[in-house]
């Protein structure tokens, strides 16, 4: 494996022929947000498609910054504790978290993939436009707050566990999957408070008075669980360690949270 | 006239300080072992970025063993010049003597090759109330508060900052490490609770009195948030004989703390539910006996309802807790590892000093999280 040294970045000639490459190490320790941010830039600009960064250890924004005009991609594998802010903008790359991962996940983040094995905290997917992100475990507040959509630009947010409280509110569009795994009931409160559009579907059921007053609680339809089939599928591919089955998975109750209406506020603001 | 405009497309150069928040962190050992400040202050660094340099503290529990009967009173006595501060400490100390008997007396070890900028005259004096006259019918507690509130409101130049027993705070204008090294807290001072402070001020000036934490007897406050509703709760405590004099919202958490705890004996699930009510949607929805508990606790203590957003860790004796407002605003990590269990801003920084981990969560907004001795020694 190539090594990436602290002091002096390695900067590789781009291959340009496609073919992969091996990955750059880089050791994140004692690397302030803004060193190990440029360094993914400068690996990707160099062409190299695979990073993986070690003791990573609250360098908020990773991911980041790395649009090109081009549309370059890479691999970003990541050890340790992100901070915040993960895959903020992200720009079509993919991201697998070996940990837990911090607030703010996926904010406003553009397409590409963030993966987490492991826990991830509040704000995940916030503004969220395109791409997935696959969380193992749980999810603080606010996950998919004003996640949009537009034309075929669908975000899609699937979490194994549970959420805490205004999962997707003023949430615009995309789709969320609540799995509910391990069995924990879902405790959330507020759910889809000032929902407009998109779509929330959870394995398991909900109270009523858990939800805001703009969400339809509805059982799915052969659409839905087509699309549910299929994010269970990539679900499941991505955390192999799990153990369950998709079947296991889809023989649950699913129950799908939607906006009553496209425009809550006509009659306020007409 | 035709004009060619080319965007320069060059890196532009990235303003190095753009995030901001404050920080809190906690670590505590419930087997009651001590530890240096080492760890707490590689922790908070690690948050560098939440702070901006304007106030850094430490809430230290079981660093006084050799005098842990004494109340121990940490001063900070401020002016333009060493001559000044000197003379604010004339000021206060007749005072001081009058009213307590001082066992030991000592200015507070640091270094004086810090960077930290207009450090005050910092004291500590280990005393034991000589109540007189009609002050004798008070409680050795509410004689200190007493005592305390006079000082920070009466002398001045002189601002009691720590006053509990077999504890104490250590603040002032800096990022916290600055402030860590400044005291040598990493050498000095072994404890089995530190919490820490990097603060972002918002709505006031720094000064070495507004750092973090805000205390009064043992009771500590590290808090990142504000406090919307401030003047309703600084009026209420004000009717309790608290005197608001150091000019940062959280200050009324610690006096809030102290009245409802320590005077009114209510436990702290009692007293989160007073400082961060569920909101009116959820009581409706409750059974009629938590409804009457809910509704009742609004109507008597609503002028203590801290409103805005917070996360706060609380020290106390024996006892550390973190709470964040109802709809949990700012942002609260809890973890434990065997004895040891941990309270902040952000996950990394636990990691940064207990890579592994028994469990970590976010608590719920509202509901305490608590940490205590397994035995108070």
């Amino acid at each position: 494996m190539a090594m990436a040294h602290n002091a002096q970045p390695q900067l590789l000639e781009a291959t340009g022929s496609g073919e992969s490459m091996d990955a750059v190490e880089v050791d994140a320790t004692n690397l302030e947000t803004r060193e190990l941010n440029d360094r993914l830039r400068d690996l990707m600009l160099s062409g190299v498609e695979k990073v993986v960064l070690r003791n990573v250890c609250g360098q908020r924004y990773i991911g980041t910054r790395l649009y090109t005009p081009e549309h370059r991609k890479m691999d970003i594998e990541i050890y340790g504790t992100p901070g915040n802010d993960l895959a903020a903008f992200l720009f079509g790359h993919n991201i697998r978290v070996h940990a837990n991962a911090q607030d703010g996940v996926g904010n406003t983040m553009d397409h590409g993939e963030v993966v987490v094995e492991g826990r991830a905290g509040d704000v995940l997917g916030f503004s969220m436009r395109g791409g997935k992100i696959f969380v193992r475990d749980g999810v603080g507040y606010r996950t998919a707050l004003h996640m949009k959509e537009y034309e075929d630009k669908k975000p899609v947010v699937v979490i194994g566990g549970t959420s805490q409280d205004f999962l997707g509110e003023y949430m615009a569009g995309g789709i969320v999957i609540l799995l509910g795994l391990g069995g924990k009931p879902h405790k959330g409160n507020f759910l889809g408070t000032g929902m407009h559009g998109g779509v929330i579907y959870l394995r398991g059921t909900v109270d009523k008075t858990q939800v805001g007053s703009q969400v339809d609680i509805s059982p799915l339809n052969d659409a839905d669980r087509e699309i549910v089939d299929h994010y269970v599928s990539e679900f499941i591919q991505r955390f192999p360690d799990l153990g369950i089955g998709k079947e296991e998975i889809l023989k649950g109750e699913f129950i799908r949270l939607s906006a009553k209406s496209k425009r809550p506020y006509v009659k306020l603001y007409a | 006239m035709e004009f060619k405009i080319t965007m320069p497309r060059k890196r532009r150069e990235l303003y190095n300080k753009e995030i901001c928040a404050c920080s809190i962190f906690g670590a505590m050992n419930r087997d009651g072992e001590r530890f240096t400040g080492a760890g707490v202050m590689k922790a908070i660094a690690n948050m560098h970025v939440r702070g901006n340099g304007l106030g850094g503290g430490f809430a230290a529990y079981g660093i006084y063993p050799e005098y842990k009967d004494y109340y121990a009173f940490h001063l900070m006595f401020t002016g333009c010049s060493a001559e000044a501060r000197m003379a604010a400490k004339m000021g206060f100390d007749p005072y001081l003597y009058e009213n307590f008997d001082v066992v030991y007396d000592e200015e507070i070890p640091h270094r004086d090759e810090s960077t930290v900028s207009d450090p005050p005259l910092v004291w500590r004096y280990f005393v034991t109330p000589n109540k007189k006259g009609d002050d004798a019918a008070l409680s050795d507690e509410d004689y200190i508060v007493a005592k305390v509130m006079h000082v920070n409101t009466k002398i001045d130049n002189a601002y009691v900052f720590s006053s509990g027993k077999n504890m104490g705070c250590f603040k002032g204008v800096g990022y916290p490490e600055e402030i860590g090294e400044y005291f040598m807290l990493d050498r000095l001072y072994k404890a089995y609770t530190w919490t820490v402070h990097g603060r972002f001020p918002t709505n006031t000036q720094a000064w070495w009195g507004g750092a973090h934490p805000f205390s009064l007897l043992d009771t500590t406050v590290v808090h990142n948030g504000e406090i919307s509703s401030y003047g309703t709760n600084r009026w209420y405590l004000e009717m309790y004989g608290y005197a608001c004099t150091l000019q940062t919202d959280t200050e009324v958490i610690a006096y809030a703390a102290d009245l409802l705890m320590r005077r009114q004996s209510l436990p702290i699930d009692l007293v989160a539910k007073i400082l961060a009510p569920p909101i009116w949607n959820s009581i409706d929805r409750m059974n009629e006996k938590e409804k009457k508990l809910l509704t009742t606790l609004r109507m008597v203590y609503g002028p203590l309802l801290m409103n805005g957003p917070f996360s706060i860790i609380i020290g106390q004796t024996g006892k550390m807790i973190g709470l964040t407002d109802r709809i949990r605003l700012r942002p609260l990590t809890a973890a434990t590892r065997g004895p040891m269990f941990y309270l902040s801003s952000e996950e990394a920084s636990i990691r940064l000093i207990s890579p592994e981990l028994d469990s970590v969560w976010t608590p719920n907004g509202g509901e305490p999280v608590i940490g205590e001795l397994n035995n108070i020694t």
